[in-house]
């Protein structure tokens, strides 16, 4: 858990960040969602004290984060940035090991862990671990990146704009790597984003920051409906909103009895994926299916449509 | 072919120079024709290959405490307690280069007396500045996100200046220090002018006699010697340059 209270950063007595507080759930992810200038990466920044807070109180899991040195506190954070930083002298495999070998682990420990993490990403360790970060193509940096922080099993990462530097392809496929591995590890993930489509897939609840200060913290259904205020609501992009809505359900409870033509899709889908390819096959009704494929009925293009609706307050 | 070939050639020319260093009168008929009034063809006033090992002693010497000096000196300034002494240690260094290494040695005789002491003065000043202003540009311009992750990930100040500061500025210091042993193989004969056992010696001794074949011959090896190491020292910057790839043909 990441009790953050009152959190202040001047420089040159003007506040970048502005007396902010908030609580991250441990084995959640929140997403810091602003524009460029907004703090939130200054206020990412504190968590790890690579910034210092001129004041107020950053506590994980009840303990102050002053109580020890800068350095020693970094190495229980996994920290994973754009442009993924990679050490360009070290091997994967040494880039990986990175905070194991700050902490003395074992070589063969370190070795096993480089090992997992590398199958963990698709990466065969064989082929990889000995080659340098300019022999990788971006996506394989990027994962590099994440599989270091990852190392030393942090029970917190922090991503700066992780993928940001990703083709929109790559990028997807990098947020569901995340997603699974934060599921299987339990990691507490604290993520800064410009881009809200990334903050409402990722995150379990958002923080919408502007000028320093903390406008919303909430559930990505809460911000989409009830946005605090005006900027929080062009930031969600009013064109967009009843989509992005929908993509934060999946198909369970819209599923109906009855049979229906044509291509089914997993229950697990999101309500747009499922209007979308109902919209674009021109089908009134599509199957549904469970994970093994077995038929659960279907969903309708009305039962969706309701669900677009803003809820009520 | 097109690789080899350049590699021949340095080949031929390092087989070449330990020939003549070592057994000089073998060459005699080719000096010869530039010899008056039968003087010696080659150099009769003590072995080259003794002058060519001091003289080679006398620039490693100056160069690894140069580059120890220069190279801390980087160090010290590109620190958050040391970055107040930067313009200090800039102009410092600046007046070591621009002093003429001759002055420098007319100055350093009174004090240390005649010999290797003055030549080695002189070429330590004179190869601070390229060691140094190459390691301050290699400390100073190390990419931010890799800067950022190295604080992340828990480095101390020191973890970080050893495995991620220096190892990339490598190359570029490696650079600084081949500029600086390629000038010090060039000035050191002029220490020969306060009895310096260098290979100035020899062109010396020939400027005195009016012997061309000398001069000639002093020159050469120190040209040979020049244009060999700064071969090789540009290799092994390659070399480690290559393992970290720059920017550009990375993709």
């Amino acid at each position: 858990m990441i009790e953050i209270e009152s959190l202040t950063k001047r420089y040159a007595g003007t506040p970048v960040v502005d007396a902010v507080s908030m609580t991250v759930d441990p084995h959640t992810i929140a997403a810091i969602v602003g524009t460029s200038g907004s703090g939130k990466t200054t206020l990412l920044r504190m968590i790890n004290r690579l910034v210092e807070p001129s004041e107020g109180v950053i506590r994980i899991d009840g303990k102050d984060t002053r109580e020890m040195p800068a350095h020693e506190l970094r190495r229980g954070i996994g920290y994973a940035i754009q442009g993924h930083g990679l050490f360009p002298h070290r091997t994967v495999a040494q880039n990986i090991a990175t905070v194991p070998v700050l902490s003395g682990w074992d070589k063969a420990r370190i070795d096993a862990k480089v090992d997992e993490l590398l199958e963990l990403y698709q990466l065969d360790p064989q082929a990889f671990r000995d080659r340098y970060p300019h022999e990788l193509s971006g996506g394989q940096q990027q994962r590099v990146g994440v599989a270091r922080a990852l190392a030393a099993e942090p029970n917190i990462l922090l991503m700066d704009e992780p993928f940001g530097a990703l083709d929109p392809v790559i990028r997807a496929k990098a947020q569901d790597d995340l997603m699974t591995i934060q599921q299987r590890f339990g990691t507490t993930i604290v993520l800064v984003t410009h881009d809200m489509e990334e903050a409402i897939h990722l995150g379990d609840r958002i923080a919408v920051m502007d000028g320093g200060k903390l406008l919303q913290y909430a559930e990505p259904a809460e911000i989409l409906a009830n946005p605090a205020t005006d900027f929080v609501e062009t930031l969600i992009g009013s064109a967009d909103r009843p989509f992005r809505y929908l993509s934060l359900s999946a198909l369970e409870a819209v599923v109906e009895d009855g049979a229906a033509e044509g291509e089914p899709l997993p229950v697990s889908a999101t309500r747009r994926d499922a209007l979308a390819e109902l919209l674009w096959s021109g089908r009134n009704a599509l199957p549904v299916v469970d994970a093994a494929g077995a038929p659960l009925g279907r969903v309708t293009r009305e039962a969706l449509l309701e669900q677009a609706a803003r809820p009520a307050a | 072919m097109k690789r080899f070939l350049p590699l021949a050639i340095r080949l031929a020319v390092l087989v070449l120079l330990i020939v003549f260093i070592t057994e000089p009168n073998v060459f005699a008929p080719v000096f010869k024709p530039l010899t008056e009034n039968n003087a010696p063809p080659i150099y009769n006033q003590g072995s080259l290959l003794t002058l060519t090992l001091l003289h080679l002693r006398v620039v490693l010497t100056a160069t690894v405490a140069a580059t120890i000096v220069a190279v801390g000196l980087a160090i010290l300034v590109t620190r958050p307690s040391g970055r107040e002494f930067l313009p200090l240690s800039r102009s410092l260094v600046n007046v070591g280069q621009t002093f003429p290494p001759v002055a420098v040695l007319a100055l350093a005789v009174p004090a240390v007396g005649f010999g290797q002491k003055p030549t080695l003065i002189a070429l330590f000043l004179y190869g601070l500045l390229p060691i140094f202003e190459n390691a301050l540009t290699a400390l100073t311009t190390l990419p931010n996100a890799v800067m950022e992750a190295a604080r992340g990930s828990g480095m101390t100040n020191f973890q970080r200046l050893l495995r991620v500061e220096l190892p990339l500025a490598f190359p570029v210091i490696l650079a600084g220090i081949r500029l600086s042993v390629v000038i010090g193989l060039a000035t050191a004969t002029i220490g020969s002018t306060v009895a310096a056992k260098t290979l100035g010696e020899v062109i010396i001794a020939g400027l005195l006699s009016n012997n061309i074949a000398f001069v000639l011959q002093g020159g050469l090896i120190v040209g040979a010697l020049a244009v060999l190491i700064y071969d090789a020292l540009s290799g092994l910057e390659r070399l480690a340059a290559r393992r970290m790839a720059p920017k550009e043909e990375a993709g």
